[in-house]
């Protein structure tokens, strides 16, 4: 580890931020990625941590016009890693990271271009051996390497967690919305791309990509005569009654768990 | 005694005079350079002075005639005074014409003094009250020391020594009114207002609205566009520095009269904004101070004196620093619906409008601070080209079972039919269907942009995205330059404008009318008939768009006229029509005042005792229309128009002979 953690204070703190090719879900134009956004307000709501955003990718047009809404939110420079289309990201990135060596890094759930499969901090986390934190809704405080974070839960309902730092923190929507992007500091932030060895993504390359369908919403069945109780059941949140809370269980027997819940979904046949 | 004081003062009170006006135009040339012909300017300046403004001064005609004999008088005793009192050239002659002005000068100012004893309230007070007997104070001695020139009193009488006391009584007052007239003009006072409009008119960065001899003085409504080439070049207004220097020096010609805060809603509505109040802002920020010596009336909800500025310190307060730390704070600037009802109100012909624009651009483009919903619709003009963030494929969806023609199919048509925005609402849709059921009826050969139209950047433009106006306008501009058409006709006057008056700048030059223009002409071809109005009493809202910003106020009325209706009109209608709060992004950035501007502007309507306001603008029909507990109900002419039409008899030869004298003009577009 390149830290010693313990002695750092907040003014020294360094926060990377991965951001991604974002893609409007109507008209599929580029632009930031909704829950990339949000990790950079995030880390620039931390005062006066030095925030470096990172994008690995293969810089095409679409990539400018999405780092350009970046960089509109006031930041001063994108470092770009330029990469093969067809590459995995996740080396590249976890190089870089290891190198520039932040105590935090954030980052989307998920990306809303290219496979999207939410994997990327995961990864990052396994090969860099750090922690990996999921839902963030807020930093409280970062003292002594160690950060006091709100992780949201369903339902608005939120976890206060101890994280040793350096970690990866994922942020979805229910972080803080990204403050706008304004053309000026968009036009005057900088691209600074490097290269980076990319390494081909072999499991990829043999997919076949096709638009998604819609999926089907299952509807709730409201058998009531009353004006009142339709009303209330239109207003109910989803209800997912029959939950289980495994606690204290082998990795065996969590993967058990939701082997049968799919199953009984009808997920897996 | 006199014959050698009175040169002294005069010729002292003229130096410092002089001295003030180059502090002054210093003060002025902090701005940024703005392209204007000097010569020209100072040539048109007496014609500007003497017809278009006091074409403004004079829809008050008592304050035109006071204008008239106290500014008509001062010019002409000054000249005179510095011939017969500074040079001694004392012909009777010129003695007899000065006592003429000064005695002008004097009944006016007489007028002067009787506005100030009860002054409205839109009237600034401080140094202004003072201003009537500075007048008299100059008039009076400029006549008395005359008198002796043309012999009206004997020479003698105040040479002697026992008239020493009249002697320095009138010297005192000589210099006082000099002190106010000359000195003051260029030093600050309330007299600033004669040197700095005079120049301000000379070179004033619209002179298309001014008049020539060959006529013209027309409107001169859109905003300037941002060169976003040219990378140093400021996005907007940060600091007074940077304003051009001629609209620098257009704050400064504000005689505070007040008539811009007495027509503004924003102000009306309690919102923190009173256009006045900005312009001497700017004054402050220009000059560098407080607000501390304002003397009229403030923003409401902010005491004046806690606000001030420097030429090159940042007019809104950056969010390190606290509110109220600097010369205006944003919400002021986010109240104004760019109605331009200042604009047209102002004697001064200030351009307040633009200087909102301007500083709201800074604030968008520079600092990504558009308050409120005002991101998110920036965002969705960006992402889908209109403000809703709908799908874009989905812009004629209400037309559906319509059939519309499409300019991708027809290629060339005599009337492109613009939609605007309003496609997507349910409300507007109406109109829209309506609209479409006029043209037909009237064979009009037509058709739409449909999913190649986007919005027209109106919202963005105001909101002060600047960027995303362009983009807007530019992609429009390259569709519409595909087709070939004769006219672009629209419901919506800020597409109206935006096409007609905005896009030329960038290249997009086309003949626009607004569909209450276009109905009245098929009305007079005689190619639409309208059964009798049965409806109950009618009255016409003017939207700011359609009235001031393009000067259509007939056609409306014509229209309305035809179809049989006697219009109730508001007390506020025509160029003085109270906006109805949907301009400028107001409903977006959605500044909290006392009350809303639709609610004042529906209780007008229930003042005129009508049953139903006629509009011809969506958003003037859905902020009306979301005024709740109202008597009267909201129609868009173009509704009124589709209710009453009567099928023409088949056969009917009209229709016919009209379509060999409409096809000629569409080749010559062609060629
Ligand atoms: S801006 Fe114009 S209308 Fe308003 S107070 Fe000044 S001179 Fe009068
Ligand atoms: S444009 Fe209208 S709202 Fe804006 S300051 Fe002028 S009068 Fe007020």
């Amino acid at each position: 580890m390149p830290h010693n953690v313990n002695t750092l204070n907040d003014a020294e703190l360094s926060v990377a931020v991965l951001v991604s090719v974002g893609r409007h879900p109507l008209t599929g134009r580029a632009r930031r990625a909704d829950h990339d956004a949000r990790a950079v307000e995030m880390a620039l709501s931390l005062g006066d941590a030095s925030v470096q955003l990172m994008h690995a990718g293969d810089g095409g047009e679409a990539c400018g016009d999405a780092m350009r809404g970046y960089l509109g939110m006031g930041i001063s420079r994108v470092k770009r890693i330029n990469q093969d289309p067809d590459a995995d990201v996740v080396p590249a990135l976890a190089n870089i990271l290891r190198f520039a060596a932040p105590q935090l890094v954030l980052t989307g759930t998920r990306a809303e271009t290219g496979e999207g499969s939410g994997l990327v901090p995961y990864l990052l986390a396994e090969t860099l051996g750090w922690t990996v934190v999921s839902g963030l809704a807020e930093i409280e405080s970062i003292e002594q390497g160690v950060a006091t974070v709100l992780q949201a839960l369903p339902r608005g309902k939120r976890r206060r967690l101890k994280v040793r730092l350096p970690a990866i923190a994922t942020v979805d929507s229910s972080a803080p919305a990204a403050r706008q992007s304004a053309f000026g500091p968009a036009r005057r932030g900088e691209l600074a791309d490097c290269a980076c060895a990319s390494v081909t993504d072999e499991l990829q390359t043999q997919w076949r990509v096709q638009p998604a369908r819609k999926r089907p919403k299952r509807l709730k069945i409201v058998k009531s005569a009353s004006a009142r109780d339709r009303f209330k059941a239109a207003a109910a949140k989803a209800d997912s009654g029959g939950g289980q809370l495994l606690n204290d269980v082998t990795p065996e027997q969590g993967a058990e768990a939701i082997f049968t819940l799919l199953k009984e979904e009808g997920v897996l046949r | 005694m006199l014959n050698t004081i009175l040169p002294i003062l005069i010729f002292t009170a003229l130096a410092l005079a002089v001295i003030g006006a180059l502090r002054r135009i210093r003060l002025w040339r902090q701005g940024r350079p703005a392209p204007v012909n000097l010569f020209k300017g100072l040539a048109a300046l007496p014609r500007r002075y003497l017809v278009d403004l006091h074409h403004v001064v004079a829809r008050d005609k008592m304050i035109s005639n006071t204008h008239v004999a106290t500014a008509g008088g001062f010019v002409a005793a000054a000249v005179l005074m510095i011939l017969v009192h500074g040079l001694g050239i004392a012909s009777p002659l010129l003695g007899g014409l000065l006592l003429l002005a000064s005695a002008s000068m004097f009944v006016g100012s007489l007028f002067v003094a009787r506005r100030r004893i009860n002054p409205p309230a839109r009237l600034s007070k401080g140094p202004w009250m003072r201003l009537p007997k500075s007048l008299m104070a100059f008039s009076v001695s400029v006549f008395l020391i005359t008198l002796p020139t043309v012999g009206l009193l004997p020479e003698g009488l105040l040479e002697g020594s026992t008239s020493w006391f009249l002697v320095v009584v009138l010297v005192g007052l000589v210099a006082w009114g000099l002190g106010e007239m000359f000195f003051g003009m260029t030093w600050g006072g309330p007299m600033k207002h004669a040197f700095a409009g005079a120049l301000h008119l000379a070179f004033h960065r619209r002179p298309e609205r001014f008049s020539t001899k060959k006529g013209g003085g027309g409107r001169s409504t859109g905003l300037k566009a941002l060169n976003l080439e040219d990378e140093t070049a400021p996005l907007g207004v940060e600091k007074p520095a940077d304003f051009t220097w001629n609209q620098l020096l257009g704050f400064d010609a504000c005689v505070q009269c007040g008539r811009c805060e007495a027509a503004c809603p924003a102000l009306a509505a309690g919102q923190p904004l009173n256009p006045k109040k900005l312009i001497q802002d700017m004054v402050v920020g220009m000059a560098g101070g407080s607000d501390a010596n304002y003397a009229g009336t403030p923003y409401p909800g902010k005491p004046v004196g806690e606000h001030h500025g420097t030429p090159h310190g940042p007019i809104v307060a950056p969010a390190a620093l606290p509110e109220g730390a600097s010369l205006v704070d944003a919400e002021t600037l986010w109240s104004c619906t760019t109605c331009r009802a200042c604009v047209e109100e102002c004697p001064m012909m200030i351009e307040h409008v633009d200087a909102i624009v301007d500083m709201r651009r800074h604030l968008t483009l520079e600092r990504g601070k558009t308050p409120n919903k005002g991101a998110e619709v920036l965002d969705n003009l960006i992402a889908t080209d209109n403000l809703g963030g709908f799908d874009p494929g989905s812009r004629l969806n209400w037309a559906a079972d319509l059939n519309l023609p499409r300019m991708a199919d027809l290629q060339q048509v005599d009337v492109l039919l613009w939609l605007g925005d309003g496609s997507f609402d349910m409300r507007n849709q109406r109109t829209l269907r309506a609209l479409v059921k006029v043209l037909r009826a009237a064979e009009v050969d037509f058709a739409v942009l449909g999913d190649e139209e986007r919005d027209s950047g109106d919202v963005a433009r105001r909101l002060g995205d600047e960027a995303t106006f362009q983009s807007l306008a530019k992609r429009n501009i390259a569709t519409l330059s595909k087709y070939r058409f004769q006219q672009i006709v629209t419901c919506d006057p800020h597409s109206f404008h935006v096409l007609g008056n905005e896009y030329g700048e960038l290249g997009g030059v086309y003949e626009v009318r607004h569909h209450s223009t276009f109905i009245a002409e098929l009305y007079d071809a005689g190619r639409l008939t309208f059964s009798p109005w049965k409806g109950g009493s009618v009255t016409y809202h003017d939207p700011c768009y359609l009235g001031r910003y393009n000067g259509e106020f007939e056609a409306p009325r014509n229209v309305l006229k035809a179809l049989g209706i006697e219009l109730k009109e508001m007390e506020r209608s025509g160029s003085r029509s109270r906006c109805c709060g949907g301009g400028g992004g107001a409903p977006i950035t959605d500044i909290p005042g006392k009350q809303r501007i639709p609610d004042m502007r529906m209780n007008d309507v229930k003042e005129s005792g009508a049953e139903l306001v006629a509009v011809g603008c969506p958003q003037c029909t859905a902020m009306l229309e979301g005024v709740v507990d109202t008597s009267a109900e909201v129609r868009d002419i173009a509704e009124l128009v589709a209710d009453a039409l009567v099928e023409r008899p088949a056969g009917e030869a009209s229709g016919a002979s009209r379509q060999p004298a409409a096809t000629p003009t569409a080749e010559e577009v062609i060629v």
